[in-house]
């Protein structure tokens, strides 16, 4: 950075180290959803049958395009903030923007799959689940639901973090540049990213255990 | 001030490329019924497309030794938790 920035009250930075804290955040997230997977795994081999017809009744062409749409997302979220690194604060809005509308069809897509199997009466604790389908068929949706249901919080909780940056980045505009603070920007985008990236790497394991092994 | 490595946008369009083949190659893979081999192709074909993403969209590879220190020990807990449960699941 410019020999400006010393004398700038935030000089005593430490990139580094915040994405240190923000990395040791996200081990904890994966150890959260490793939890999950764990009783998914305990269940998928004590009801394997029950787990392979359930699957199947999930719809593949919805879960494979919410894949694109989030692969797609990760992209646009590393060329913000590869933009923004390089002091391009307009196009690292542009493209922090396009991640969020992306996360939004993801949301959206993932309700509109939740509500067709609401209107099949499957839900969580629903009457039809107790009556019509076997024990590890409610273990497999009950599954589905709680780890879906605990993804799309984070897609939530990325999309509002994002925004925040986002905003970051427009008031910096609004001022008429960032006037040498392009690498702070930069820093909490990045930092903002691996949460985004993060979630992403979560559903590429959710994909293939929920919608394809069946 | 650190001098962050300045990745070009192509090597990022190449890992989304990459990351798109393998999700058409683990569709076409489940496709086929090839049994329990098709649960562990799954997992490794997400395996490597998780690792694309850390590596290169979160930049593990570029960053100290110490991150990957980091995601060692998330990942050898993980995986320790994880044997000891099968260990006693499994011959219950």
């Amino acid at each position: 950075m410019s020999t400006t920035a010393h004398a700038a009250p935030h000089a005593h930075r430490d990139p580094v180290g915040s994405r240190i804290g923000m990395w040791l955040f996200l081990l904890t997230e994966m150890l959260l959803f490793a939890g999950c997977f764990l009783a998914y795994a305990v269940f998928r081999t004590r009801y394997s049958d029950d787990f392979h017809f359930a699957a199947q009744e999930l719809n593949l062409s919805l879960g494979l395009l919410n894949t694109l749409v989030l692969l797609t997302s990760s992209l646009t979220m590393v060329l913000g903030i590869a933009a923004m690194e390089r002091g391009r604060a307009r196009a690292a809005a542009a493209w922090t923007g396009a991640t969020i509308a992306m996360g939004a069809a993801f949301l959206a897509i993932k309700g509109f799959e939740w509500a067709a199997k609401f209107r099949h009466g499957i839900y969580p604790n629903s009457p039809e689940l107790a009556s019509a389908h076997t024990m590890g068929e409610q273990v497999f949706y009950g599954l589905y639901f709680t780890l879906t249901g605990l993804h799309a919080l984070h897609v939530i909780a990325g999309m509002a973090l994002l925004g925040i940056m986002g905003a970051f980045i427009l008031r910096a505009l609004g001022r008429g540049g960032a006037g040498g603070g392009e690498g702070v920007l930069a820093g909490r985008l990045e930092n903002a990213g691996l949460y985004w990236h993060l979630v992403d790497v979560i559903w590429i394991f959710l994909f293939p255990l929920f919608y394809l092994i069946s | 001030m650190e001098q962050r490595t300045h990745l070009p946008a192509g090597l990022f369009l190449m890992v989304w490329a990459a990351l798109l083949v393998l999700t058409g190659v683990t569709v076409t893979v489940a496709g086929l019924h090839l049994g329990s081999f098709s649960v562990f192709t799954a997992i490794a074909i997400a395996a490597v497309k998780a690792s694309l993403v850390l590596l290169f969209f979160m930049r593990l590879k570029y960053e100290p030794f110490f991150f990957r220190v980091m995601l060692f020990a998330a990942v050898a807990t993980i995986t320790v938790i994880m044997a000891l449960t099968f260990a006693d699941v499994a011959f219950r």
